[in-house]
C-alpha cells in the first residue's frame, strides 16, 4: 500500500539511479540517518557506546570490507584478522611517530597501508581459487599476527608488548584515549561508517564492482569479454583491506585503546567476520550491517536478559548464550542460506503486494 | 530495530532497579573458556568469602556486600562490557584477574575515579602510587616475583648462578613479558645465562618450546602461564622426563588443576606462592558454619581449599580489610568510589589482623602507603606432592631483590607519567 513503486516517477536518470528506488525506504533511509546523527549522540551513555553502538560500527566496516572480496569477487578470505592488526599497528606507528597530525587522516593512511598489505597478500588469488586461497589468506593471518608479537619496532620496544593509543585531540575535543566522551567515540566511527558504506555502495555498482561480480561468477567468462582478471582481483583486495584496515585502526584508536595482538586479532577474529556476512548475506552491504548486529548485539542482548533480568548463573548463560547464537546461526542458513540480507527482501517483495497479496 | 528496541527496554528495566545501600565488588569470571580451570575457583573463592562475611557479620559495617560477577571468558571485548555495564552500580574496586585486560583499565578507571587492585598481577610499575593514583598491586608483583624465584635459586645454589642456564617460559602476553625484564637484569648480576620462550595464546600447542628445551637443557625452567597452558606445560615437562623439582611456576601456575592432569609424574614440581596453601585456618571453620553448610557454596564446590581458591580469599580478605579501613578513615558505612582509594592506600595488614579474622600465618604482614601500592613483595616457594595430592610450602617467605627492582619500577612508572603527563602525588 505505502511501499511500492506506483506513482513514483523518476524524471532523470540521476533519480533512476537512485540505491532506493521506492519513496518509503528512501525515506527509511533518511530516518535512520537523522535518528543516528541527530539523536543518539545527545543520548547515548559509556555503556551503549562502548558496550554496544562502537563494536556494531566499527564491525560493520570490517563485514562491508570482506563483503567486497568475499561477496562481490568472489575470493575467500580467512585474514580479516591480521588486516585488521595491520590498520591498528599502522596507526599506532603513524600517531607516534607523527604526533602533530589529525588523527583522522592516520586512520585514512591506515587504511591505506593496509590496502596495500592486502594487494601483496592478494597477489596469490591470480593463480589460485576458493578454499586453497583461504588456506593462504590464512597464512597472511598468522604471518601478520607473529610479526606484530615478535618484532619490537611495531610496538615501539614497550616491554608489555602491548600497544596503547595516546590521547589526541580533534577542534579540541578528545577522541583517542580515556577521557573522550562517549558521543564523541559514537560519532566517529558512525561518520567513518557512513562515509564507508557509501563508498563501497558506489564503488561495487559501478564499472569496478561489475568487474569484481563477473570474477565471482565465472572468472573464465569474464576474462572474454574483457574483464582484467589481475585489475579486478587486486583492486577487490586493495577496497577491502582499505575498509578493514580502517576499521581496525578505529578498532585500536577508539574502541579498545590498547591491544594485545594475539588476543584481539587472532584467528576468531577473522571467522567471527567471515562468519557476519555470511550470516548478513554474501554481495550486500545491508547485510554487512544486519550480520555485523545479529553476532554483535546478540550476545550483548541474551547476557543482558539471562543474567542481568533472569538473575541466572553467569557461566550458564555465558554456555546457553553459545548453543543459542549457535543454533540461531545453523537454523538461519537452513532457512534461508542467502543471509539476513534475502530475508530482507524477500520481506520487501512481500510488503509491495500487501495487503493484496496473489 | 526490533532487536535494538528490545535491548533498550531490557536496558531499562536493569538500570531502573532500586538502589539500596550495598557494597559492589565487581568481578571478572571465566569459568568458560581456555582459562576456566585458573578462573573458576577464583571466582568461587571470592563469593564464599563474601557470603560469609554477609551471614556472619551482615556485611561489612552493617552494610551487606555485593559481588558483581560478570562472565569474560578472559576475553577482552567482553571485559570492557563488563567494565562499562558494572561501573555504574558503584563498583568500589576492580580486580580483572587478568594482565592485559588491566592495562586496558589503567587509563579507564583513571579517568573514572575508580580503583583498581591488581594482586600479584597487571603493570608492575603500578606499585608507584606517586605516578598511579587509583592502581594498586600489593602484596606482590612479577617483578619481585621473578627475583624471589631467583633469590631460591640463589639459596639452592649456594649464592652462586654463574654459568647455570634458566629459561623462562611464558604465555606471549604483556602478562608472561612482564619479568623478562627483571629476570634479563639478574641474569647480568648473578652471571647466569636466561632465555625466554614464548607460548602463544592460549597454549594448548606448545610441543616445539619443550622440543626446544629438550635440546638446550637449561638447569631451570621458569614459567609465567595461566589456564590451560600451565596443565599442558607441565605434561610436555614430564614428557621430555625435566625434572620436576627445577621447574618452577609463578604464583598462578600452581594449583591442583595445572598438576593434577600429569598424575605422578608432577611430583616435586614447584611454584611461587603469595600465600599458604591447605586448610588448616581458622578461616575455613568459619566458612564451613556460615555457607557450605548452610548449602551457599558458589559453584560446584569442588575447588574449596585449592591455591588459586585460598588466593581467592586472600584477596577477598584484603578487599575486605581495604573497605573496613575505608569506613574507618570516612567514618561512612556506605563508601564512595573515591573512599575505597583512601582505604586502601591506608591498608595495613597486621599480624594480629590476620589472627582476628583466622588467616594466622596464612601469608606476610605488609602496609600501603600513598608512595608505595605494592606492598612487602615477600613471596614463598611451595612443592607438589603428587602422591599425597598436596601442595606444600618449602620455603619462608623471601625477599625480593629490591636493590634492582626498585630503580627500575621508578624509571618504567616515570616514563609511563610523562607519555600521560601525569603530575606526581604524594609530595
Amino acid at each position: 500500500m505505502l511501499y511500492r513503486e506506483a506513482g513514483d516517477f523518476k524524471k532523470s536518470y540521476k533519480e533512476d539511479n537512485h540505491t532506493f528506488p521506492i519513496k518509503f525506504d528512501r525515506y527509511r533511509y533518511y530516518l535512520v540517518v537523522v535518528v543516528a546523527f541527530g539523536v543518539i549522540p545527545f543520548l547515548v551513555n559509556d555503556y551503549w557506546a562502548n558496550a554496544i553502538f562502537l563494536p556494531f560500527l566499527i564491525y560493520s566496516i570490517a563485514a562491508i570490507g570482506l563483503n567486497i572480496l568475499v561477496g562481490y569477487c568472489g575470493q575467500v578470505s580467512l585474514g580479516t584478522g591480521g588486516f585488521m592488526a595491520v590498520g591498528a599497528y599502522a596507526v599506532y606507528k603513524l600517531m607516534t611517530s607523527f604526533p602533530d597530525v589529525n588523527i583522522i587522516i592516520h586512520i585514512i593512511l591506515a587504511g591505506g597501508v593496509t590496502a596495500m598489505v592486502g594487494v601483496l597478500f592478494g597477489l596469490p588469488s591470480l593463480r589460485i581459487k576458493g578454499f586453497y586461497l583461504a588456506v593462504a589468506t590464512l597464512a597472511a593471518q598468522f604471518f601478520l599476527v607473529w610479526v606484530f608479537n615478535r618484532v619490537p619496532w611495531f610496538y615501539n620496544y614497550s616491554a608489555s608488548g602491548q600497544i596503547n593509543a595516546p590521547e589526541r585531540l580533534l577542534f579540541g575535543v578528545p577522541i583517542t584515549g580515556s577521557n573522550t566522551d562517549a558521543w564523541v567515540s559514537y560519532l566517529i566511527c558512525l561518520i567513518f561508517v557512513t562515509v564507508s558504506a557509501i563508498i563501497a555502495r558506489n564503488m561495487t555498482r559501478g564499472a569496478l564492482g561489475r568487474s569484481w561480480m563477473a570474477i565471482r561468477d565465472m572468472d573464465i567468462a569474464a576474462e572474454i569479454i574483457g574483464v582484467n582478471p589481475l585489475r579486478a582481483k587486486l583492486t577487490a583486495f586493495a577496497a577491502s583491506s582499505f575498509f578493514v584496515g580502517i576499521s581496525g585502526a578505529l578498532y585500536f584508536v577508539v574502541y579498545l585503546g590498547a591491544i594485545e595482538v594475539g588476543e584481539v586479532f587472532g584467528i576468531t577474529k577473522s571467522f567471527l567476520v567471515l562468519f557476519m556476512i555470511i550470516i548478513g548475506g554474501l554481495g550486500s552491504i545491508f547485510g554487512s550491517f544486519a550480520g555485523a548486529a545479529f553476532l554483535v548485539l546478540l550476545p550483548v542482548l541474551l547476557k543482558n536478559v539471562l543474567v542481568g533480568f533472569w538473575g541466572w548463573q553467569t557461566d550458564v548463560a555465558a554456555h546457553l548464550e553459545f548453543m543459542i547464537v549457535g543454533g540461531l546461526i545453523v537454523g538461519f542458513l537452513i532457512l534461508e542460506p542467502h543471509g539476513l540480507a534475502q530475508l530482507w527482501k524477500l520481506g520487501k517483495e512481500k510488503l509491495r503486494a500487501w495487503p493484496f497479496p496473489y | 530495530m526490533f532487536k535494538k528496541t528490545l535491548t533498550a527496554t531490557v536496558a531499562t528495566i536493569m538500570f531502573a532497579a532500586p538502589a539500596m545501600a550495598e557494597l559492589v565488588v565487581p568481578w571478572f569470571a571465566y569459568r568458560t573458556g581456555a582459562y576456566a580451570p585458573s578462573g573458576i575457583p577464583l571466582v568461587d573463592g571470592i563469593n564464599d568469602y563474601f557470603t560469609m562475611v554477609n551471614e556472619r557479620d551482615g556485611g561489612i559495617g552493617g552494610v551487606p556486600v555485593r559481588v558483581l560477577e560478570c562472565e569474560t571468558g578472559y576475553n577482552t571485548e567482553k571485559s570492557v562490557e563488563c567494565y562499562e555495564s558494572t561501573k555504574a552500580e558503584g563498583s568500589l574496586v576492580y580486580q580483572p584477574m587478568s594482565t592485559g585486560v588491566t592495562y586496558q583499565l589503567i587509563p579507564k578507571a583513571t579517568a573514572d575515579g575508580i580503583a583498581l587492585h591488581t594482586l600479584g598481577y597487571g603493570r608492575t610499575s603500578a606499585a608507584n602510587g606517586r605516578v598511579f593514583s587509583n592502581v594498586f598491586n600489593y602484596p606482590a608483583n612479577y617483578w619481585t616475583g621473578a627475583s624471589v624465584a631467583v633469590n631460591h635459586l640463589l639459596d639452592l645454589n649456594g649464592g652462586d648462578m654463574a654459568g647455570k642456564k634458566v629459561t623462562l617460559v611464558y604465555h606471549n602476553s604483556a602478562y608472561g613479558r612482564e619479568p623478562i625484564r627483571v629476570l634479563e637484569t639478574l641474569s647480568e648480576k648473578h652471571g647466569f645465562d636466561f632465555n625466554a620462550i614464548p607460548v602463544d595464546h592460549p597454549g594448548q600447542e606448545q610441543k616445539s618450546q619443550w622440543l626446544q628445551i629438550r635440546r638446550e637443557k637449561p638447569d631451570y625452567v621458569l614459567m609465567w602461564g595461566w589456564g590451560v597452558m600451565n596443565s599442558v606445560a607441565i605434561n610436555e615437562a614430564a614428557n621430555i622426563r625435566f625434572p620436576m623439582e627445577n621447574f618452577i611456576g609463578v604464583w598462578w601456575s600452581g594449583s591442583e588443576n595445572d598438576v593434577i592432569p600429569a598424575g605422578i609424574r608432577a611430583d616435586g614440581y614447584k611454584s611461587l606462592a603469595l600465600n599458604a596453601p591447605g586448610m588448616e585456618y581458622g578461616i575455613f571453620d568459619e566458612l564451613k558454619t556460615h555457607v557450605f553448610d548452610k548449602g551457599l557454596t558458589a559453584g560446584a564446590g569442588d575447588q574449596i581449599g585449592s591455591v588459586i581458591y585460598n588466593r581467592a580469599l586472600y584477596i577477598g580478605f584484603l578487599t575486605h580489610m581495604a573497605i573496613a579501613k575505608a569506613q574507618e578513615v570516612t567514618g561512612v558505612a556506605d563508601i564512595s568510589q573515591a573512599d575505597m582509594i583512601k582505604g586502601m592506600e591506608a591498608l595495613d595488614i597486621t599480624d594480629e589482623l590476620m589472627a582476628a579474622n583466622g588467616l594466622s600465618g596464612f601469608a606476610p604482614s605488609f602496609s600501603v602507603s600513598c608512595e608505595d601500592h605494592g606492598g612487602s613483595g615477600l613471596g614463598a616457594v611451595q612443592q607438589w606432592d603428587a602422591k599425597a595430592g598436596t601442595w606444600g610450602l618449602i620455603t619462608d617467605f623471601i625477599e625480593p631483590d629490591m636493590g634492582v627492582i626498585a630503580p627500575l619500577i621508578k624509571e618504567d612508572s616515570e616514563a609511563f607519567a610523562k607519555e600521560n603527563n601525569i603530575s606526581m602525588r604524594c609530595n
